[in-house]
């Protein structure tokens, strides 16, 4: 710790390249943050999934339906717990830029799926009981000021009433969830949807619990092969999988991210690896008169080192931080982006990056002090 | 790294040879060189130009290592160290004062001088202690908090001796100390030299091109070529310059 002053003044020999070096690194770790955070946002559903949850959909693709009966077959599948159905309804409301995903389910049977939401029995029972009651979550209650009770139309786009005016719905409860699990979606009675477009006959996809998740490949072979060579084949995957291929359909974004990271972290070991040499030439004489003083070689390695650790740890600390702060205090990440925040995981990656930053950037120019001869290091003025 | 077989002389230098290699050329800089400087000295080494002083005083102070030979100093063979344990014994052994004074522009006059002292176990309260008095003793304690771009010549050298006393060495080498200074604040840091020795007792010595510098230490000794000149040769050196 005593040497930490003089490793802090060496720092601020010359304040205005040390700022833009910090500045440099801080950017370049808000960069990361934030693409870290983007990455886990279209990955969130693959985190959060659950390993005893798996998802049939049509073989073809995910927007074929599926027959409403094929929900009792599943059921009746040894090891499957219980069933629930899934329609996408792609509603507007108000304005297509007011995007939110809305769902019709079976309520029950989908609510007790997800525990992940949480919300008041009364709240729950009252949206079991109405018909025309809807389920949303806390993000889109909190972006439109919804409360319960509210009347909320929503105009169909895929799914129209008969006279093509907007749907009704009651919000008879908000869900909250722990940081990671989607509240921004709308749910409500699959039944409206039946008996008020007539189509009650095929659901979107099912979910279903299993008891044994280490059964989950077993019991989804045998789900498609219960459908095989029907007219709706099924294509069975755990959520996890489920959720990758989804995420996938936008892009592979972890490989993006990473692509651009790798670039800027290089592009960011090059300059800081070069403001780092040059401050150690300059200094070349004053490390010389150090190790005349009786400063070893390790002293001088590890001030130099230490130099690279700190700037890096401030700059990219700095950066991190902020990134954390902002994603977590506020919603950053709209209704495009409704779970962007950077994850604790990323934190952790960061202050890896941090480190191997601090000393790839350091350890040249600090392997060059240690190796200065006392000689050489005090004929240059 | 002790030598026991030595205990009068505090520097003890014998047939010491330090050849420098530049590319296919080799370079004799010290020759067969004896010389023996008792505690409590304060030795003038002068010479021309490339005659082997800074050479000489680099190997005392274990910043540099004989081609062959022995170095010893207070008992202790330096040219046998290793770096590592040269380092510890400089930080102990050693006050280095350069020509140039070498002081850390980034550290005020003060931290300059608690320098050595960051090497020692001592408390952040003990070494200031040390430092106010080092600083006191060259007559800057009102110049503490001041960094060297606030200091004149002279008082930079004065923190440059208060840095090389702080930590009460058994050595002062000191290269051109007077070099880069008018004559008053050369006088001046000649009499604090002197002080130091007379009243501190501290052990000198001094590379100097300045005869009127090395005046003012108890004994010269002058080198030429890579070796120490003879009473002889002096006295016929001295013959030229005055009939020059």
């Amino acid at each position: 710790m005593k040497f930490l002053y003089l490793i802090w003044r060496n720092l601020m020999r010359k304040p205005i390249r040390t700022l833009l070096n910090l500045l440099s690194i801080f950017i370049a770790f808000v960069l990361f943050g934030a693409l870290f955070a983007v990455k886990t946002a279209f990955g969130v559903g693959v985190e959060i999934a659950g390993l005893d949850r798996l998802i049939t959909i049509h073989k073809v693709s995910l927007i074929q339906p599926l027959p409403k009966g094929y929900g009792n077959k599943i059921e009746a599948v040894e090891g499957v717990a219980s069933v629930a159905h899934a329609t996408w309804f792609g509603g507007v409301y108000q304005d297509p830029k007011n995007f939110f995903a809305q769902f019709a389910v079976s309520p029950e049977s989908y609510l007790a799926l997800y525990p992940e939401a949480r919300l008041p029995e009364e709240q729950k029972q009252a949206w079991f009981e109405n018909r025309t009651g809807a389920l949303v979550g806390r993000q889109t209650a909190d972006r439109f000021g919804w409360q319960v009770g509210d009347r909320i139309p929503i105009q169909g786009t895929i799914w129209r009433t008969p006279d093509d005016s907007a749907w009704e719905f009651t919000i008879e409860g908000i869900y909250d969830a722990d940081k990671g699990f989607d509240t921004t979606n709308f749910f409500f009675h699959f039944d409206y949807l039946a008996e008020t477009t007539g189509f009650d006959n095929v659901v979107g996809w099912y979910i279903l619990k299993i008891d044994d998740p280490e059964r989950s490949a077993q019991i989804a072979a045998e789900i498609d092969r219960l459908f095989a060579n029907s007219s709706a084949e099924t294509k069975t995957s755990t959520e996890k999988a489920f959720a990758q291929g989804f995420a996938n359909q936008i892009g592979n974004i972890g490989k993006i991210v990473i692509s651009i990271l790798v670039v800027v972290f290089f592009t960011l070991l090059l300059v800081s690896g070069n403001t780092m040499a040059l401050s150690v030439r300059e200094r070349i004489n004053e490390l010389g008169v150090l190790k005349t003083l009786g400063f070893t070689d390790s002293h001088v390695l590890g001030m130099v080192l230490g130099e690279s650790y700190l700037v890096t740890l401030l700059g990219g600390g700095a950066g991190l931080a902020l990134v954390t702060l902002l994603t977590r205090a506020f919603d950053l990440g709209g209704s495009i982006l409704p779970t962007l925040y950077l994850p604790w995981t990323g934190v952790w990656v960061g202050l890896a990056l941090l480190a191997a930053m601090g000393f790839i950037s350091g350890a040249i120019p600090a392997l060059q002090a240690q190796r200065l001869t006392i000689v050489d290091a005090l004929r240059r003025t | 790294m002790t030598d026991s077989t030595d205990k009068e002389a505090l520097v003890r230098v014998e047939g010491v040879h330090k050849i420098y290699t530049r590319g296919s050329e080799k370079i004799d800089v010290l020759q067969n060189l004896d010389l023996k400087v008792p505690e409590g000295d304060f030795l003038a080494l002068m010479g021309p130009s490339g005659s082997g002083k800074t050479t000489l005083l680099n190997l005392i102070g274990g910043l540099d290592r004989p081609t062959s030979g022995v170095v010893a100093v207070a008992g202790e063979r330096v040219d046998k160290a290793s770096g590592r344990q040269l380092a510890k014994w400089r930080s102990r052994h050693i006050g280095f004062v350069f020509q140039f004074y070498n002081l850390l522009p980034v550290l005020t006059a003060e931290r300059n001088v608690e320098l050595p002292l960051l090497l020692t176990t001592l408390s952040r309260k003990q070494r200031a202690k040390h430092v106010a008095t080092a600083l006191d003793v060259v007559g800057l304690a009102n110049r503490a908090k001041h960094y060297p771009r606030q200091l004149s010549g002279g008082q930079e050298q004065r923190v440059g001796i208060a840095r090389a006393i702080v930590s009460d060495p058994t050595l002062l080498l000191c290269d051109e100390p007077t070099g880069d200074l008018d004559s008053k604040s050369g006088d001046e840091i000649l009499d604090l030299l002197v002080a130091l020795n007379r009243d501190h007792g501290k052990t000198i010595i001094m590379v100097t091109h300045d005869p009127h510098a090395a005046a003012r230490a108890q004994r010269t000794v002058y080198l030429n070529k890579g070796m120490l000149m003879s009473e002889a040769e002096i006295a016929e050196m001295r013959a030229a310059e005055a009939v020059a």
